[in-house]
């Protein structure tokens, strides 16, 4: 709980990894690239006291997580997103099955999320079955973008991933998260595309399709469909921590995710361990739309602050 | 290498793009006999990155221009190790035509840096041969319609750009779907904007309507403020992106100790 001016916050962070992207578990120069973007990205955009050393970075400890979510970083309850990524490294980066193990020591902090790819056709649609009864899943991220041996990305409207959203629905895995990222296939298209989850939200009206990164690159897109399909949400990952570097930007951004979605269907999100929550929620609780920007953005009230 | 195979596959990259702006910098009369990095350098100032909208050099992507003779070697470099391989052979390719194109110029050599697909990409370059070949199992087909879709995007950014400025002077919302672009005042922005048009083959001239959708059709004053509004998120979202871009690039490749910026060798000449 955090608490500030009198006006008290519950914080659900929406998106943290507990990773290892160590060179030990790298399987290739693909997953030394992977944490070194992730790196450049904790160290472009974080306060410099919030900067990690790298060892540090490629793998943190389970003190650390428990640590900066819960004791500094003001958070209530946090959801793990797990990301295989198991062609890049040799024991996954961040899989469910860490993740829950965690998550089951720390009883009442965390919310366990599965994972699955169309790819694993039958054998991953009873994967997902006895990943559903151990974790107790009530959601599932899925990484469009991950590669699997010559296949270098799969889509929502893939009719096996059909299949996958049909189980979801049938084992009550109602929070699907998609992160909409670098994609790579097919090359030649929009790599940040984010027309399948068009596509799926509207077939599939009981399942809440939370689209991580509130769709940056393509803020536009994103917006357009979530308009039109009431079950889509976006997660300020990324987004947020430009509060602290680019803060106009920043206003630009939530003012339109304000006004295309409203305040119900913005969710906070730190992308632990890239940053810490404690610096964005307090620059968030502290954050206005500037003057000169009120005219085309209303001002950020603690109602909208604590929806997110 | 110069007049390299006319078409390499990728589509009317060559009408949306660079080449518009590749005339000026091929002199009408005598061409001089070697290329200095200068003009190399003002060459590559037309290659765009097609979602961000901004010249390659601006943001920091030129790592290196070497020019011995008529043979001149170029190093470029991206903000992340898995930008969208597309949009980085656009700009490979790119580069490689307009330099190609310069007078003297022999023989041209572009290389992307520190990047997934890098060694896919540069070889699917020096060989002319279009962005299928260079992937064979993964793309199908080239990427013109891709180069289109951002172009499209960054005319509607530049719209609201243009849009905007006249806002501030006073102008009311309503009246914005009345102007044509000869009553906005001069700025780099309309200057952007109308080469946005053209090159989508939009009308540029100072008599044709300000507001009009992406296929030329003059907005009427009752749509003129959705218009807007969606064009003010997409220059939002191009504006953010560019912002992570920057950040990027200057993370990933700053100097190391106090120093900080672009040295001399990241601005270009020989190094």
């Amino acid at each position: 709980m955090y608490t500030k001016d009198g006006e008290r916050y519950f914080i659900v962070d929406g998106h943290v990894h507990f990773w290892d992207g160590s060179p030990a578990n790298q399987a290739n120069k693909y997953g030394e690239g992977f944490i070194s973007c992730f790196y450049d990205y904790h160290r472009g955009l974080s306060p410099a006291e919030w900067v990690w050393p790298r060892e540090k970075f490629e793998r943190y400890s389970e003190d650390d997580l428990i640590h900066d979510l819960f004791e500094e970083g003001y958070v209530d309850r946090a959801i793990f997103l797990p990301t295989y990524l198991s062609d890049f490294y040799v024991n996954g980066f961040n899989t469910t099955a860490q993740n829950g193990a965690v998550a089951e020591k720390h009883p009442g902090k965390f919310i366990v999320n599965g994972a699955w790819d169309p790819r694993n056709g039958e054998p991953g649609l009873r994967r997902l079955e006895e990943d559903a009864a151990r974790w107790n899943l009530k959601g599932v991220k899925l990484y469009t973008a991950e590669w699997k041996g010559d296949s270098k990305g799969w889509k929502l409207t893939d009719p096996w991933a059909q299949r996958y959203l049909e189980k979801c629905r049938e084992l009550g895995i109602t929070n699907i998260h998609v992160h909409k990222g670098p994609t790579i296939w097919p090359l030649n298209r929009d790599a940040f595309d984010v027309a399948d989850v068009d596509d799926a939200a509207t077939a599939f009206p009981e399942l809440n399709f939370i689209v991580e990164h509130c769709g940056l690159p393509r803020l536009e897109d994103f917006c357009w469909i979530a308009v039109q399909e009431p079950n889509v949400y976006g997660g300020l990952a990324v987004a947020l921590p430009f509060i602290h570097s680019r803060p106009r930007y920043f206003a630009q951004v939530i003012g339109e995710l304000l006004y295309w979605l409203g305040e119900d269907r913005i969710l906070f999100a730190s992308d632990y361990a890239i940053w810490q929550p404690k610096w964005l929620v307090e620059m968030f609780v502290d954050f206005q739309i500037p003057e000169d920007l009120r005219g085309e953005y209303p001002e950020l009230t603690p109602d909208v602050k604590r929806k997110a | 290498m110069t007049g390299h195979a006319p078409d390499r596959g990728l589509g009317n990259s060559r009408r949306a793009g660079p080449t518009a702006s590749r005339e000026t910098h091929r002199p009408a009369t005598e061409p001089s006999p070697r290329p200095d990095p200068a003009a190399v350098r003002a060459a590559l100032a037309t290659v765009r990155d097609p979602e961000l909208d901004e010249p390659v050099t601006d943001l920091g992507f030129v790592a290196e221009i070497r020019v011995e003779g008529g043979e001149v070697s170029i190093r470029l470099r991206l903000p992340t190790y898995f930008c969208a391989p597309n949009f980085a052979y656009l700009m490979v390719a790119d580069a490689y035509d307009v330099v190609s194109a310069l007078p003297g110029v022999e023989r041209v050599a572009v290389r992307l840096e520190d990047h997934f697909a890098a060694s896919e990409i540069n070889a699917g370059v020096a060989a002319g041969q279009g962005f299928a070949a260079a992937f064979p199992a993964l793309a199908d087909g080239e990427l013109a319609q891709v180069r289109r879709v951002f172009l499209r995007k960054a005319f509607l950014a530049a719209t609201e750009r243009v849009c905007a400025g006249v806002l501030r002077d006073g102008l009311s919302p309503d009246a914005l779907a009345g102007l044509r672009l000869g009553d906005v005042p001069p700025s780099p922005d309309l200057d952007r904007l109308r080469r946005r048009r053209a090159e989508l083959g939009l009308p540029d001239d100072p008599d044709a309507r300000l507001l009009v959708d992406t296929d030329g059709r003059p907005l009427h004053r009752d749509e003129a403020a959705a218009h807007l509004r969606f064009a003010r998120v997409t220059r939002v979202g191009v504006d953010a992106n560019t912002a992570l871009c920057r950040t990027l690039i200057t993370t990933r490749y700053a100097p190391p100790g106090p120093r900080t910026g672009r040295t001399t060798r990241q601005v270009g000449g020989p190094a």
